[in-house]
């Protein structure tokens, strides 16, 4: 059982809950894995108790390289957990991976969840959460919360500066 | 006795007309209802048993759904006299009604019992409100909630916004277009006595509130309220000694989902609802199609809710959702008007079942306005829909419900006047 506070909210991991007990003790780590299926090879995420693919029951943890472009997002102004409003604006991402982009179909994808933050795992400031947008490159970060717990999150790749095409809602 | 295979049961056409609604009721849309939710159900139940004609004898079934925020059947049955021969109370939100609607019809059908109610009581502003203040905002964060809630991904408006985003990004659609479900919603329950919110705005009103989290103004979301809604349903032979017009029950979906219902943005297009698989259950098995439908009733939790529903299950091209909304249609007096009560947006909030109790009236040809009563006791009719005034479609005879739980999951259901 692990128990940790991140920003004011108690999270907790159960000893049945093995999948999600693999998945942060790697992310504590800074090393992103997600499970693979024995039986038909293909990455998912978030984690599951079966393949949703093939319904096999055995995974394995394999490093997934954490570089995608944001599908889409939304930038929240109001927070519901008290915590959160000293970093309003901020900016939940889902990020689809290079990694299994378009497979098995051309509609499927590895789509990740994460906040922007700094490279080193903190809610972005302002100037960076008004700069990303639908079609953003980003890389992945961790917010280090408690031992065996980490987030992954997402952070700009300065590599791709100025080669993304960005779509953002229009300004009011 | 003819037996079965003499019947063609291999699809749900025959089940087509055998079931309507016969009674519904609800209590007071509030802030602060100063009652149990067992209180509140059973004065909602009671007011739909009035409603029908029915005593307590003649009900021996009940349905709820609730999010461990509300009482149990059993209590509010004991409470009414009820004596059950079937009960269940599942867990849910927004795809209930419909799909109760749907097991309804197969608990009688299987004999199981002949007429059930179907509630839901909520005091979704006084005690447990849906967005995940006060209490759900202190439970911890465990299991599938580490890869939402622990991002400040939690409330609705926020789980849903990616869907809502990549809509405008892949459609064009525009948040003014989408202003316009509130505004024909808030002109319809100025309209509507019990309405919570009753005051018609405008889509600059809309853009101009204040942002919630994008593409979501303050009024882009829905009121949050306390009460309880409740309807009967029993077969179309015993209906027909019953008070009102019966309003027959064509097809149902329930809680048809995308794949992925665990984290459904990993197929797209996430732009695209579970109306979109929902259709595809709903039409064939009612024998009508979107442009036979007289009147609508969107879950509109959101704005965006109700153009992606509209959308999906064909009421406009896919991406036209935006055009749709925003051209008249959806307004009284339009060619099809869309929650002519104004809604989970304008005239309270109970997870879908009030728009449903909408639709009973609108076939009933006697939705609870303000026009005059007249020497029959029904209310005569202006179809002036101006502010105060009337808000009966005239000559209502199919209805279309589509519930929805979230991008992912939908329910929905079409009915007609007896």
């Amino acid at each position: 059982m692990i128990t940790a506070e991140y920003l004011g909210m108690p999270l907790e991991i159960n000893d049945l809950d093995k999948e999600n007990l693999d998945y942060f003790a790697h992310c504590s780590k800074h090393d992103f894995r997600l499970q693979r299926c024995c039986s038909c090879d293909l990455f998912r995420y978030p984690p599951t108790t079966a393949c949703p693919w093939c319904t096999a029951a055995e995974s394995e943890w394999v490093a997934v390289e954490g570089r995608g472009t944001v599908h889409s997002y939304t930038e929240v102004h109001h927070a519901i957990q008290p915590s959160f409003k000293q970093h309003l604006p901020y900016l939940v991402l889902v990020v689809e991976l290079d990694a299994q982009s378009g497979k098995p179909s051309a509609q499927e994808a590895l789509r990740v969840v994460g906040n922007l933050t700094t490279p080193d795992g903190v809610l972005a400031p302002r100037k960076d959460v008004e700069a990303v947008g639908i079609g953003t490159r980003v890389r992945m970060a961790f917010t280090d919360v408690a031992p065996g717990i980490s987030l992954p999150q997402w952070t700009i790749d300065e590599n791709a500066a100025g080669k993304s095409r960005i779509w953002r809602y229009p300004s009011e | 006795m003819p037996m079965r295979e003499d019947i063609e049961g291999t699809t749900a056409k025959y089940l087509r007309d055998k079931y309507a609604i016969v009674g519904v009721g609800e209590t007071d849309y509030r802030r602060g209802s100063t009652l149990s939710t067992r209180a509140m159900a059973t004065r909602a139940v009671g007011n739909a048993m009035r409603d029908a004609g029915l005593k307590a004898s003649e009900i021996d079934g009940m349905l709820s759904y609730q999010f461990n925020d509300s009482a149990f059947s059993p209590l509010v049955a004991g409470d009414l006299g009820i004596r059950l021969n079937f009960y269940m109370d599942v867990f849910g939100g927004g795809s209930s009604t419909e799909a109760l609607i749907g097991i309804a019809i197969g608990v009688i059908e299987a004999g199981m019992c002949k007429t059930v109610v179907i509630f839901r009581s909520m005091n979704g502003f006084s005690q447990v409100r849906i967005g995940g203040t006060g209490a759900r905002a202190a439970a911890p964060v465990v299991g599938d909630m580490l890869h939402s809630r622990a991002y400040g991904w939690q409330s609705a408006g926020q789980s849903f916004a990616p869907s809502f985003m990549r809509h405008m990004y892949d459609y064009g659609t525009t948040a003014e277009q989408v202003a316009a479900v509130r505004v024909a919603h808030s002109h319809h329950a100025s309209n509507n006595p019990k309405a919570f919110y009753k005051k018609r705005v405008t889509v600059e009103d809309v853009i101009n509130s204040r942002m919630i989290c994008k593409p979501l103004h303050l009024l882009d979301c829905c009121v949050e309220t306390d009460n309880a809604n409740a309807i009967i349903v029993t077969s179309s032979e015993r209906a027909r000694d019953m008070r009102h017009v019966p309003v027959k029950i064509r097809g149902v979906v329930g809680r048809c989902s995308k794949p992925r219902s665990d984290m459904h943005y990993q197929t797209g297009p996430i732009s695209t609802v579970a109306g979109h698989y929902g259709k595809e259950i709903l039409w064939p098995n009612s024998g009508v199609g979107p442009e036979d439908i007289d009147v609508t009733g969107s879950y509109d939790a959101f704005t965006f809710t109700t153009m992606l529903q509209l959308e999906d299950y064909g009421f406009c091209k896919k991406g036209e959702g935006g055009h749709y909304v925003s051209d008249g249609t959806i307004k009284l007096g339009g060619r099809r008007p869309n929650n002519t009560s104004g809604g989970h947006l304008c005239e309270g909030y109970t997870h879908g079942i009030a728009m449903v109790i909408e639709n009973v009236r609108q076939l009933r040809h006697d939705a609870d306005d303000s026009c005059p009563i007249g020497p029959d006791g029904r209310r005569q009719h202006t179809y002036d829909y101006g502010e105060g005034g009337c808000r009966q479609v005239k000559n209502a005879e199919l209805s279309a419900n589509l519930g929805w739980a979230s991008p992912g999951t939908g329910s929905a259901l079409v009915m007609r006047r007896g």
